[in-house]
């Protein structure tokens, strides 16, 4: 058997290092001007930095849930590109790094840092076994190891299988990624917990996990699928990727702007239908002032557009339309983290200065340099997988 | 069988792939009117035939915007013009509560409008016999074999290339398929009066068998328990207590709320001490005019000077302007009304203490009237 035939005539192409130096180049403008807005406002900054430390777990979790799900489901449909996912996982590895400036200024975010508060107000002191410093920064921690180390044995297992083309290796790695499910889901449910619904620590939804985690696959899914279709028109994957490829990712990008539009209002109907004051000071605090107009842009550009966008089916055959509601939808993303966090730093109205534009090119910058060196030296497809032969062949 | 025409050539294939070829080849050689049949959908086959998009999409869109609208005009008719309620001291027109039922109704207009059009256009459901009918080319497509059937009508079609092309395929079985013109009615017989008549016995037979089993075989007397309670009522009978009766007598010394018992009865020395509890301000002034102008100015007149209304049915009082009225206490008054006097019946039920009061302010009005004071003068 000729290597060619095995490999499906699978070429090995790197990223040209223009697309290195564009991550670098958004990376170091964005770390200066973060850096400079930490000196200047540094709790502004941290807010911000919780919308990317949040946004990037969005892309690498939901990338690395996005690998597992095809493990565990069988999924065939999405072998040829699952390489593109397992990079944008790798994004994980920098969480750590980012959260490394919110550890040491818990202070200036959380209210329920200060010990005093946790004394005298009654409510918060029902929370203070969950909510203290030593278990919030013990919990990152586990996590973040957690991702790291599902991440490395999920992908260092797929890697693996390039050359020895093992059938075994595939059934490790479902193993593997039906023990990570469950984590992820309680991971991410805490996550979201911890970074975004205790900036209001008196307030609470039960459906917060949910609606971060919508949020999550969504956004992984749209960089997944600008990728995906960029990398294809270029021609780093294998050729036979074609519209039902396509549209099987703008179908599940679809479902998932319905999903995301479905948990978010089901969330505001039910706290609006109960009326407690105590739950719905939040979505008011969201109504406040200048808020609202940020309210109101969410549900239009995660939800309006992107489902009329992506309703017709030659919209998701489209390429060019694909990668076009794929960084609408990541744009989108990132101000629902926004409209999440940033109402409790300031409750007049939305701030947008400098600084919160500086974090977006920080997270893009990250998210392509990150991509950029994961894939160097290594297969854009997953050559060894005894699945491929038949993604590639998939038809609707 | 001579009055039976040609309807189209038919091949059977083995394979799906054998068929997707076929198709491929079929549809480059430019034929139009042309099917496929295969015992399961084949992938790929709408793009072997070269077949547009189906327009189902579109009518799935409009009715599903259509429910939409229905969803909304119906909520909003219900909630907020035919039947308002106040829920938890929400809005009339609450559009968030309404955004799960509009979301339903748009689903369902979608989902079943779209199958009724699908049955209804584009399989032309009434019609129910097809050329392809009863074939053995049918039996074959309907259970292990791939078939394609070129139409005569199409444009292109010369029986000897058609069967040619097939033979070139690899085709194991080539027929001819004819049918009687009788039998096959092309047209749409979604508007005959037939199929109209039926839609109508079938309307009125399924919304009849849904009224009679809703108000008739399932009828529940509506919910009265809150009217019809174990209780006694007064004037009903009742076998608790020992007289029969439900109304029962109060307890000795029971006081009315806002009552207080006479304590003068028949002592007009006594009452006469009792002064008027009342100011003569405007309000009482007012009060007392009114319920002396109602109670007793029907015999002691309109001024007290006792020219009775009653035009000699009742004897008149004597003038309330004489000297010996004026002389008596507001005590001595106020006994005569509670007791009356002569022919003049008790008023003590008739007004409440206050307007008894408010009364006599009125009559010292009456009487100031006629006999001032010098002081009143100055």
């Amino acid at each position: 058997m000729s290597s060619s035939l095995t490999n499906f005539g699978y070429q090995q192409k790197e990223l040209p290092v223009k697309v290195r130096n564009i991550g670098l180049a958004l990376l170091l403008i964005g770390l200066v001007l973060a850096v400079i807005g930490y000196f200047v406002e540094p709790v502004r900054s941290m807010f911000n930095n919780i919308i990317l430390l949040t946004f990037i777990i969005s892309i690498g979790l939901g990338s690395l849930f996005f690998v597992a799900l095809e493990y565990v489901t069988g999924a065939i449909w999405s072998v040829p590109f699952r390489r593109v996912m397992e990079f944008l996982a790798a994004t994980l590895l920098i969480v750590p790094i980012i959260a490394l400036p919110l550890l040491f200024n818990l202070h200036d975010i959380f209210h329920w840092t200060h010990p005093e508060v946790m004394k005298t107000d009654k409510l918060l002191a029902g929370k203070a076994p969950y909510l203290n410093e030593e278990f919030f920064i013990v919990r990152f921690l586990v996590f973040a190891a957690l991702w790291i180390l599902f991440y490395y044995a999920i992908t260092l297992t797929s890697k693996k299988q390039d050359s020895t083309k093992e059938t075994k290796l595939t059934r490790r790695n479902i193993k593997i990624s039906a023990v990570f499910i469950p984590v992820f889901a309680l991971t991410v449910s805490f996550t979201a917990i911890d970074w975004l619904m205790t900036l209001e620590p008196h307030w609470f939804s039960t459906i917060y996990g949910v609606y971060y985690f919508s949020g999550t696959v969504l956004a992984a899914l749209a960089a997944g699928t600008y990728a995906i279709v960029s990398l294809n028109e270029k021609g780093y994957l294998l050729k036979g990727l074609d519209k039902d490829h396509y549209y099987s990712l703008g179908a599940l990008l679809f479902a998932f702007v319905n999903f995301w539009a479905y948990i978010a209002f089901s969330q505001f109907l039910l706290i609006w239908y109960a009326n407690l004051p105590e739950e719905t000071i939040w979505f008011l605090q969201r109504w406040d002032g200048s808020w609202k107009y940020i309210s109101i842009l969410l549900m239009i550009v995660q939800f309006l557009v992107p489902y009329f966008g992506l309703l017709s089916q030659p919209s998701k055959k489209d390429g060019k339309k694909l990668k076009f509601f794929a960084v609408w939808i990541l744009a989108a993303h990132y101000i629902d983290l926004y409209w999440l966090a940033m109402p409790t730093f300031s409750k007049e109205g939305f701030v947008l200065g400098w600084i919160e534009l500086a974090y977006p090119i920080l997270a893009v910058g990250i998210v392509v340099l990150v991509f950029s060196l994961k894939s160097k030296k290594s297969n854009f497809v997953a050559i060894g997988d005894p699945k491929l032969k038949r993604g590639i062949e998939f038809k609707l | 069988m001579s009055e039976k025409k040609l309807y189209s050539y038919t091949a059977l294939f083995n394979t799906p792939d054998e068929i997707i070829h076929a198709v491929e080849k079929v549809s480059e050689k430019g034929y139009k009117n042309y099917d496929v049949n295969t015992p399961y959908p084949v992938h790929g086959m709408d793009g072997a035939m070269k077949l547009p998009p189906s327009k189902l999409g579109y009518i799935a869109l409009v009715l599903g915007l259509s429910g939409m609208m229905a969803g909304l005009l119906m909520t909003y008719w219900m909630s907020a013009i035919d039947y308002p309620i106040n829920i938890g001291g929400k809005p009339i027109f609450s559009f968030p509560a309404y955004i799960p039922i509009i979301f339903e109704i748009t689903v369902l207009f979608a989902a079943v409008g779209t199958v009724l059009a699908m049955l209804l256009f584009f399989f032309k459901l009434p019609n129910n016999s097809h050329p392809l009918h009863g074939t053995n080319y049918m039996k074959a497509v309907s259970s292990d074999k791939f078939g394609i059937s070129i139409q005569v009508d199409d444009k292109l079609f010369v029986k000897e290339e058609v069967i040619n092309l097939f033979k070139e395929l690899g085709s194991t079985e080539i027929n001819p398929v004819y049918y009687d013109e009788v039998e096959i009615n092309y047209k749409n017989k979604i508007f005959e009066p037939k199929f109209i008549m039926f839609l109508v016995v079938a309307f009125i037979l399924t919304s009849g068998a849904t009224y009679v089993t809703l108000n008739k075989l399932m009828f529940m007397v509506p919910f009265d328990w809150m009217s019809n309670q174990e209780k006694v009522i007064p004037q009903s009978k009742s076998m608790f207590y020992s007289d029969g009766f439900g109304m029962r007598t109060p307890v000795e010394g029971t006081i009315a709320r806002g009552h207080i018992p006479y304590p003068y009865k028949g002592d007009l020395e006594a009452a006469s001490a009792m002064p008027n509890p009342l100011l003569p301000t405007k309000e009482n002034m007012k009060l007392g005019q009114q319920k002396y102008d109602t109670f007793c100015s029907l015999c002691h007149g309109y001024h007290g000077e006792g020219d009775s209304r009653l035009r000699g049915q009742f004897p008149n009082p004597p003038s309330l302007h004489s000297e010996k009225v004026r002389n008596w206490s507001d005590g001595s008054i106020y006994h005569v009304i509670m007791e009356g006097q002569n022919i003049m019946p008790a008023y003590s039920s008739q007004l409440t203490n206050d307007e008894k009061w408010a009364v006599i302010l009125h009559l010292r009005a009456l009487q100031r009237s006629l006999n001032a004071k010098e002081t009143d003068l100055q």
